[in-house]
């Protein structure tokens, strides 16, 4: 008795096969569409920009005449924001992550704390930038100083780097703490002289990504009235200043104007883009060779 | 023996310099372990004072502006403009085109975005799997500016060589480019996702004999659900909050209208277009950037926590 017609359902199976082959295939298509546009979109940049970068484009001082136009300004502008975000992301983010981590009690306090964190995350850019307006632009009068900048894109990427060095702490196994009080070693102690230092790499690999977020955005620069003018090399934190993005930023939307300046702009995203692997390329670096896994 | 009975009479008071040195050194350790949790609050408590700083400057200046254009009048006005002689502060054409948007940037980010997922998670091998994915991070990783320009040099003019009648600046253009942007985003939260689906299941479901395909749309697919969506609340989220790439490619035309050719501006494009002017303190038109900075951060603080609840709230523990 043949209760299964075979052939009908030989030809179902095959259907169901061939069906499943072939939206393998198109999820593949789908993953490969993402990278196809970032080879466009490098390729692009590269073209246009690459017969434009010279030595005397970066090390140059703005100029109106594309020919002689340079970044120096914006590169030095850019450094200088690195020069307070650093110290200020690295002191405040693993200060919190430390307490959070090791200090707070798990309560009410500690919860409100790390949702607070979170939330700060999805906050938008450009509302960090109207915050660093009203406070350290305006209320501290620092105008558009680089340290109103780095202060602005410090607080922005603050919750990364507290919820990176968070994890890195947690990551330090419990019985290396253990052992340093079991030898009499006091609180601060231990967290100086052994989780620290187990947990620098990861920390180290999270503030060098959030540094990298912090020099490639944009929006809080332009709310804060970073000009694109030609103005004097900064030499402190309390010059006027310009960086990398914003100068990305006025020459993209002059470009219907001066067709040049859409080169010159496909340069400096060149530097910034660089400037960003160099960066990415030393925090893989020091997770790969420092992180000990226990 | 002179020498023997001096040194025990040394010694001693050695010992007892050593205990008092001692104890000195223990205070001041015990003052720095007991500073050390405070000074550590006090750096921990910087992150509430940014949320206070936040929601105090947005709403005080934004308390101004309602003082000289009426709520109503501005959650209701569909028409903007703030330089005119007669001003109008209707901002419905700025949250027009904010959805518009990124409802865009959800039509290419979400299909692509899951389907990704799908084949990293259910389909590549490992080897193929650790190439791919840090390729896609790097997009991520790339400046939302280099975005802009891209949208602005190169997506316009090749969505204009097609169909002629789009202007040099409109939505669409920004709108495809932020999905793309958001891609990595959505496939990595949904792979997460995903991948934390426990292979039993998979196994139940292909030894009945349904095919991959089949299980991951009947099994993977069902099970991380609350994941998916989450990210996909987390995509929409980050395309409002976007800022220069709309700026960029989509000019500053306060157009309320449906027709996605055009260009309209989103709220972010116009806090820049504000800010970055001449807007001087105290102006009516310099208040109305907080009214609409308020508006976007309720709109990106309720979607956060709406992916925070779904993601809590309805997922499936295995």
């Amino acid at each position: 008795m043949n209760q299964v017609n075979a052939t009908k359902m030989e030809k179902r199976m095959n259907a169901r096969i061939r069906k499943n082959n072939l939206l393998k295939g198109v999820f593949l298509l789908a993953t490969l569409f993402g990278l196809a546009v970032l080879a466009i979109l490098l390729v692009r940049v590269v073209t246009q920009g690459a017969a434009w970068l010279d030595w005397d484009f970066i090390t140059g001082r703005l100029s109106t005449s594309a020919d002689r136009a340079g970044i120096m300004g914006a590169i030095l502008g850019t450094m200088w924001l690195m020069v307070v975000v650093i110290p200020v992301t690295l002191i405040i983010g693993v200060g919190s992550a430390i307490y959070l981590e090791l200090y707070a009690k798990k309560g009410k306090l500690q919860s409100f704390i790390q949702t607070n964190i979170s939330n700060l995350a999805g906050v938008p850019s450009i509302v960090y930038g109207l915050l660093g307006l009203t406070i350290f632009s305006r209320a501290m009068g620092l105008g558009n100083a680089a340290l109103a900048g780095g202060l602005t894109l410090s607080l922005l990427v603050l919750p990364i780097l507290i919820v990176s060095s968070q994890e890195a702490i947690r990551a330090v196994p419990k019985y290396l703490a253990e052992a340093s009080f079991g030898m009499g070693a006091t609180k601060w102690q231990t967290i100086k002289n052994v989780i620290l230092p187990a947990s620098i790499p990861s920390i180290l690999t999270g503030a060098i990504l959030s540094l990298s977020r912090a020099i490639g955005e944009t929006a809080p620069l332009t709310v804060l009235g970073i000009p694109a003018l030609l103005i004097p090399f900064p030499e402190g934190l309390f010059d006027t200043f310009t960086a990398l993005p914003m100068q990305i930023y006025y020459w993209t939307l002059d470009s219907s104007l001066v067709k040049e300046y859409a080169y010159l702009a496909a340069a400096t995203i060149i530097v910034l883009l660089v400037l960003l692997f160099l960066l990415n390329s030393v925090a893989i670096f020091i997770r790969n060779k420092f992180q000990q896994r226990y | 023996m002179p020498t023997n009975s001096g040194k025990p009479k040394q010694n001693a008071v050695n010992v007892r310099e050593m205990i008092e040195e001692k104890r000195s050194s223990r205070n001041i350790s015990n003052i720095t372990e007991k500073l050390i949790p405070t000074i550590l609050f006090i750096i921990a408590s910087i992150s509430v004072l940014t949320t206070i700083g936040i929601i105090y400057t947005l709403l005080s200046e934004a308390i101004e502006f309602f003082k000289i254009v009426p709520i109503w009048e501005f959650f209701t006005g569909t028409v903007l403009k703030p330089l005119s002689q007669n001003p109008e502060f209707g901002v419905l054409p700025l949250i027009n085109g904010t959805i518009i948007s990124s409802l865009i940037a959800m039509l290419v980010a979400g299909p692509i975005g899951i389907m990704s997922a799908v084949y990293l998670s259910e389909y590549a091998s490992e080897r193929v799997r650790r190439v791919l994915k840090p390729l896609l991070e790097v997009l991520a990783g790339i400046p939302t500016i280099v975005y802009g320009f891209f949208a602005f040099t190169f997506v316009t003019p090749v969505i204009r060589s097609i169909f002629p009648a789009v202007d040099a600046t409109n939505i669409l253009s920004p709108g495809i480019v932020m999905g793309v942007m958001i891609i990595p985003m959505i496939a990595s939260l949904s792979e997460d996702a995903m991948t934390s689906v426990p292979n039993a299941m998979r196994e139940g479901s292909l030894a009945m004999g349904a095919t991959k395909l089949e299980t991951t749309f009947k099994v993977v697919i069902p099970a991380a659900f609350s994941g998916i969506i989450a990210s996909f609340v987390l995509g929409i989220s980050r395309a409002v909050g976007e800022t220069m790439i709309v700026t960029i490619a989509s000019g500053s035309s306060k157009n309320f209208t449906f027709d996605i050719t055009q260009s309209m501006q989103t709220m972010t494009a116009y806090i820049v277009e504000v800010s970055g002017g001449e807007a001087a303190a105290g102006t009516t038109i310099y208040y109305s950037l907080y009214a609409v900075a308020l508006t976007l951060f309720v709109f990106t603080l309720i979607m956060n926590l709406l992916a925070r609840y779904v993601s809590r709230k309805f997922r499936e523990e295995y």
